[in-house]
């Protein structure tokens, strides 16, 4: 298993987001935004969390122009996986690769803490090995986390089975910490090969850093 | 020639900016204050042909960077 991890200035998640995959047994390569290949035998691209040109005029709104995502848009159209984490699923709604797109929390704070989150969608390459209603807890930090569709695209990602992740309580119950439309935290594209969401589930490996649920997330990409 | 483009959330999109000035407002004592909509102004010195020309890169400048349309409109003020 390959995993291509995408770097812009600013993103600083990458390196977290390698050792979660190599602790899951995968080959892992840092790919700098200005690369214009996807590096071959890649099954998986990551765009990495933090900061990429610094959030200057949108989060992920310039990142999108870099030439890497020309790869990577083309990857995903020949049904390539990828995984946007945070900043990544910014850069993924900007270059519309994933619908919506993320405003500003709505209580304008920048949060960072675990939050638990209800598992809604499960028929995917992505969160396969845990079933529907499964709580987990996953760090987020984030100032612009605050998902938002119109009704109509939002219906949509119903009918489509699109929506991944719900933010909730440790018992299940819908938490919003954010704004985002229905507490919703990570959601795919309708050809489910593109994945977003806001929370950090590399930051989730290992028991002594508050949580492992991290490992059963990531551990779907490596099913096939 | 200089563009002027402000950039703000769409009318049915929550900007929470916007109702946080507001209650500082409020708390201001300015009692009058119905709305608050904070957006932003990108200003652009740019060469053209013409006004049109101007106004139509201007236009693909919001559509693709400067502006995300599904969530901000645009309005562009050339000032010649």
């Amino acid at each position: 298993m390959k995993v291509s991890i995408i770097q812009f200035p600013g993103t600083n998640c990458e390196y977290d987001t390698r050792y979660a995959f190599e602790k899951l047994g995968a080959a892992t390569e840092i790919v700098w935004h200005k690369e214009t290949a996807v590096p071959a035998d890649t099954d998986l691209v990551v765009v990495a969390g933090g900061f990429s040109y610094g959030d200057y005029l949108r989060s992920g709104a310039i990142a999108r122009f870099s030439p890497v995502m020309k790869a990577v848009e083309t990857y995903a159209a020949r049904g390539g996986k990828v995984l946007g984490i945070c900043n990544g699923f910014q850069v993924l709604t900007e270059s519309r690769l994933l619908p919506g797109a993320l405003k500003r929390n709505e209580h304008l704070h920048f949060i960072s803490r675990h939050h638990h989150l209800k598992v809604a969608g499960n028929d995917n390459a992505f969160l396969n090995k845990l079933s529907k209603g499964d709580v987990v807890n996953i760090p987020i930090a984030h100032h612009d986390g605050n998902f938002y569709i119109d009704p109509d695209g939002l219906k949509a990602l119903y009918d489509n089975d699109q929506v991944l992740l719900h933010y909730c309580d440790a018992e299940g119950s819908i938490s919003n910490p954010n704004g985002s439309v229905d507490a919703i935290a990570g959601v795919c594209n309708a050809s489910k090969n593109v994945f977003g969401l806001m929370p950090h589930p590399e930051r989730a490996m290992e028991a002594i850093l508050g949580s492992d649920d991290g490992v059963a997330m990531l551990e779907g990409f490596f099913a096939s | 020639m200089k563009a002027i483009v402000n950039v703000f959330l769409k009318p049915g999109v929550l900007d929470s900016q916007g109702k946080a000035v507001h209650h500082a407002l409020d708390s201001l004592k300015f009692d009058g204050v119905k709305d608050v909509r904070v957006g932003k102004q990108i200003i652009l010195e740019l060469d053209a042909a013409d006004e049109a020309a101007g106004r139509a890169e201007v236009t693909e400048m919001c559509e693709s960077l400067l502006a995300n349309t599904v969530i901000e409109d645009y309005a562009i003020e050339i000032v010649s």
